[in-house]
Order: structure tokens, then C-alpha cells, then sequence
């Protein structure tokens, strides 16, 4: 179909009008909620799109075409936020390659990391990054694992004081250090924090999600499936069935609901190598969600299965 | 990175069993038909070592120390670091043994004559050439995958420790250790895939020590009361 100035005039319209919908409607056409970024009130979908493991494909034409479909599935059904690091092998490449694949789309909101002891070296390692994925600039840097964080820190805050970034944040995973992440989202003015949180791993409850709340930070959630180990331990078991009064087909979907349904969570960024768990992931973030009751039941039976 | 202990071997794979065998099917594709001159190879050190005519013997560390150093360059520095970053770290041990297996070469400083417990240093030897590539298809990956000696690093690895059980020499203690060094880390990672095939480095492992602590402690068994 031949584009003219009308109907690219309606399609932006269209994106522009889609993109302020409530959320009840945006459920209702399968689009992801959105969530606002607390430092400026920008809204993005509720479902990112992580790489740890499963966009390290090396120089292997046939799984680097398969993460690219898995992308550009995720761009279709409305995603924005992939998050990187240079910790995750050829996954920086990987995702380079993708938006290579995929005409740029216009919608990511690029998330990646600094990682490394040396405080001289992040300069050098985030351009690396940046060549890597084919951007002008990253949406958000975090100081990866806390590793040499305050140097690192302060060279991110001069790099948005600069406008060559516009978001900082911090990442740990796994519950590891959380009293100095506190401490970090205490004293500095970070924009993001990403740690994990799942239905059986809920130590951020008690301080680091009402914090983030607290202080306006916004939160990722990493390792949603605790790495795929929980979708592994559950699979061949029968989904309950009230779990289809939240809209969820399957247990990453309820898991997936579980965490988004955090009123401090931003973000969750499931990893897959798959295009119909990337679709099904994104759909979780587009029906109801679970009050708090329904929360305590899913953790409840998913701890006792 | 702080809190070490807080870490488990999971928080070090960087890739999924599907990535790392594909990464073997297009080793082995791109390096066809060498397999077959690494397999003749393989049985030439056998050969070599079980008719013991003293000059052919030395020839064995030479093909040793080409194939390891043709593994550390082909296999981790070009194929596996693309997947692993720590793999071009361990690429230069590959590259250190091949030297050392060089020096052993240039000195003649490995001799093969009868050894307690040879059987394990052929059977290991035999495993690493014959055993080790049929694990693929016995694991229903098909032969592309398969780890062939001189090709893959396991059975180059698993091949040089049955090697150095057969043989004798003041180098010998030297060249132990990156072989072995390799099967655990070997082990360590299909283990934390979870893959059953990780019993192969281990078990091969386990026999050498045993074979070795054998034939230390047995001649002393042997000498006369004073």
C-alpha cells in the first residue's frame, strides 16, 4: 500500500491517540498497560523484553534470525523497554543485529548497563555498547550489579546532565546486597532500580518496592521465572481455574501478573528465545490483575506445587 | 564483584544447551573433513605407543601440541568466546600446554614403556577417539554435534590425560595439570546445563587420579622391607 501524507497523518493519529488510551481500553485491543517512569511521567508498556542467555547466540545465522523474530514479535505487540549488558556475551550484537533487521523501530526504549571494575573503563565500554546496538544514544544506563557504582554513577549523572542519556539506574539480581541498593536509592537520585522479584522470591516487598514507591524510582524487574527454573517446575501441572478470571492461559502469565500487579513494579522483563511466550508474556500485561488476595493465593499454591 | 559465596555455577552460564551444542554443529560443518586426518591422528599416537620403538614415540607430543594448539585458536578463541568471554582466557592454557607439549617434543622427554595400570591410559585414550563422539547421537543430537579429538576441546583434553598415564618423563607432572583443569571446568559446565553427558570429564578424571595414585603408591608397595 502506497503511503500518502493522509494516511500517514492518520496512522500517527492513530499511535499518537493509542499511546494515551486508559488502560481499560488498551486491554480491550491486547495492548500492554503502561506504567509511568515517577522522574518524568513517560509511560511505557509494563512488559519489557530481557537477553540474559537467550539472545547469547554467538555468530549462529539461524538462532541470531530467531531472536530477531522474537524482537520484532515483541515490537508488534506493542513492547519498547530491552534491556542488555555487556556481562550477557554476543547479546548486545544480538540486539544490534535485530534493529538492524527491523528498520529501527521508533518505539525502543533502550535500557543497557555498565559493567566493569575499572572505573576509567565505562566511558569506552558504554560507547562499545552503543556501537554494538546502532543507537544515538541509550534511553537508560544502570551500573551493572553495583560493580565500581559510584564512579559509575557519577560519570552517568554527568552523561544526563549532558543529554547523551536520559534515565540512571542501578541493578543487583537475585537478593543480593539489597541494604546497599537502599542505601544507594536513599541518597542518590537514580531514576530506575532493577533487582529480582517473582511469586516465590519476594524479598523486595518488604523494603525495596515501597522505598522505590517512596522516593519515585522507577523498578525493573528482573528474573521473573527465576531464569525459567519456576515455568520448568510447573509445566504438565493443571493451571487453576480461576486462573481465567484474570485472562492467564498459562503459569508464566499468572506468575507474570503476580509481579506486574505490584503497584511499584514499572516494569518486568521476561527473557525467551521464543515468539509465543514473547506474545503470551505481553499479553499478561494486557487483561485484569490480581487484587491483593489473588496475589497471596497464586504465590500461595505456586510455593506449595 | 563482592559476595562471592552468594554465587552458584548457574550465575556463570552465559548460554543455553541449545546455543552451546548448535555451536559444535557449525564447528564440526565449518572444519569438515578434517575430522577424518584427527581421527588418523589419533590412532597413529596409539599405534605409536603400542609398538614402543623409541623415535616414533617422540612424535606423539608434536601431534599433541599442534592439535592443542589448533583447539585453543579454532575452538575457544574464535568459536566459544563468542558465546563465553571467558573462553579467551582460557584459549592461552591451550596455547600454554601446546608449548609445553613442544618442549616435551624438543627433549624427548617422553618415553613409553610398561606402566601399572596402562589399561586405564588405554581406555581413556580409546574413550577420548571412539566413546566421546557417540555421545551426540546417543543423546539424540545427532552426530553434527559431536566432539571429535583434535576437533572439540573434551576429547583433546580427555586424549593427552590417557596419553600421559602411558608415558614417563620429568615433564610429564607439568603437562598434567591444564588437561585436567580443563575436564573439571568441562564437567562444571554441562553439569550446570544439565546435562547427563558431564559424567564423561568427571569420570575420566576420577580414573586418572586413580590410575596415578596406583602407580605411585604400587612400586613402593613392591620394595623389600629394609
Amino acid at each position: 500500500m502506497r503511503t500518502t501524507r493522509r494516511t500517514f497523518l492518520q496512522a500517527s493519529l492513530a499511535a499518537a491517540a493509542a499511546a494515551h488510551l486508559p488502560s481499560s481500553l488498551r486491554a480491550q485491543q491486547g495492548q500492554p498497560a503502561r506504567r509511568p517512569i515517577p522522574s518524568t511521567r513517560e509511560e511505557i508498556p509494563i512488559v519489557g523484553l530481557g537477553t540474559w542467555i537467550t539472545f547469547n547466540v554467538g555468530n549462529d545465522p539461524v538462532l541470531r534470525d530467531e531472536c530477531a523474530r522474537v524482537m520484532s514479535a515483541f515490537f508488534e505487540a506493542g513492547g519498547r523497554l530491552i534491556d542488555s549488558s555487556p556481562m550477557y556475551g554476543s547479546s548486545q550484537p544480538m540486539v544490534g543485529y535485530g534493529l538492524e533487521k527491523l528498520g529501527r523501530p521508533q518505539a525502543l526504549f533502550s535500557a543497557e548497563k555498565v559493567w566493569t571494575s575499572s572505573a576509567a573503563a565505562g566511558p569506552a565500554q558504554i560507547e562499545q555498547s552503543r556501537r554494538f546496538w546502532g543507537v544515538p544514544k541509550f534511553d537508560l544506563l544502570q551500573v551493572h550489579n553495583l560493580l565500581a557504582w559510584k564512579p559509575h554513577l557519577q560519570m552517568l549523572f554527568q552523561m544526563k546532565a549532558a543529554g547523551t542519556l536520559r534515565y540512571v539506574g542501578i541493578t543487583t539480581s537475585e537478593g543480593r546486597r539489597h541494604d546497599l541498593v537502599e542505601q544507594i536509592m536513599r541518597s542518590e537520585p537514580i531514576d530506575f532500580v532493577q533487582f529480582s522479584y517473582n511469586v516465590v522470591d519476594r524479598d523486595a516487598e518488604a523494603r525495596l518496592l515501597p522505598l522505590a514507591a517512596e522516593r519515585g524510582i522507577a523498578v525493573i524487574v528482573n528474573r521473573p521465572f527465576r531464569q525459567g527454573a519456576l515455568t520448568q517446575r510447573l509445566q504438565g501441572k493443571p493451571l487453576p481455574e480461576w486462573a481465567a478470571e484474570l485472562g492467564a492461559s498459562s503459569w508464566a502469565q499468572l506468575m507474570l501478573k503476580f509481579i506486574l500487579s505490584h503497584p511499584a513494579v514499572t516494569v518486568a522483563i521476561p527473557a525467551t528465545s521464543r515468539v509465543d511466550h514473547v506474545r503470551e508474556n505481553l499479553f499478561a500485561a494486557a487483561g485484569p490483575m490480581p487484587d491483593t488476595a489473588m496475589r497471596q493465593r497464586i504465590s500461595a499454591l505456586v510455593k506449595a506445587l | 564483584m563482592s559476595e562471592w559465596w552468594t554465587y552458584r555455577p548457574e550465575d556463570f552460564l552465559l548460554f543455553s544447551p541449545r546455543t552451546y551444542w548448535r555451536m559444535f554443529e557449525l564447528h564440526n560443518a565449518a572444519l569438515w573433513p578434517l575430522h577424518v586426518a584427527m581421527f588418523a591422528a589419533g590412532l597413529t599416537i596409539i599405534l605409536f605407543i603400542v609398538w614402543r620403538r623409541g623415535i616414533r614415540t617422540r612424535w606423539i607430543a608434536l601431534i599433541l601440541a599442534a592439535l592443542w594448539i589448533f583447539v585453543g585458536w579454532s575452538f575457544l578463541w574464535n568459536r566459544y568466546s563468542t558465546i563465553n568471554w571467558a573462553a579467551t582466557y582460557v584459549a592461552p592454557a591451550f596455547f600454554a600446554e601446546g608449548m609445553l607439549l613442544l618442549v616435551a617434543f624438543l627433549l624427548d622427554a617422553l618415553t613409553f614403556g610398561r606402566r601399572p595400570a596402562e589399561w586405564a591410559g588405554y581406555l581413556i585414550l580409546g574413550f577420548a577417539l571412539a566413546g566421546q563422539p557417540l555421545l551426540a547421537p546417543l543423546q539424540g543430537r545427532g552426530w553434527a554435534s559431536s566432539e571429535v579429538f583434535g576437533i572439540a576441546p573434551d576429547p583433546t583434553a580427555i586424549a593427552t590425560l590417557g596419553v600421559l598415564l602411558l608415558a614417563r618423563g620429568r615433564l610429564v607432572p607439568w603437562l598434567l595439570p591444564i588437561p585436567a583443569l580443563w575436564c573439571l571446568l568441562s564437567g562444571m559446565t554441562l553439569q550446570t546445563m544439565g546435562e547427563p553427558q558431564a559424567w564423561a570429564p568427571y569420570a575420566v578424571l576420577a580414573l586418572a587420579a586413580a590410575a596415578w595414585t596406583w602407580a605411585i603408591i604400587r612400586p613402593r608397595r613392591s620394595l623389600p622391607a629394609a
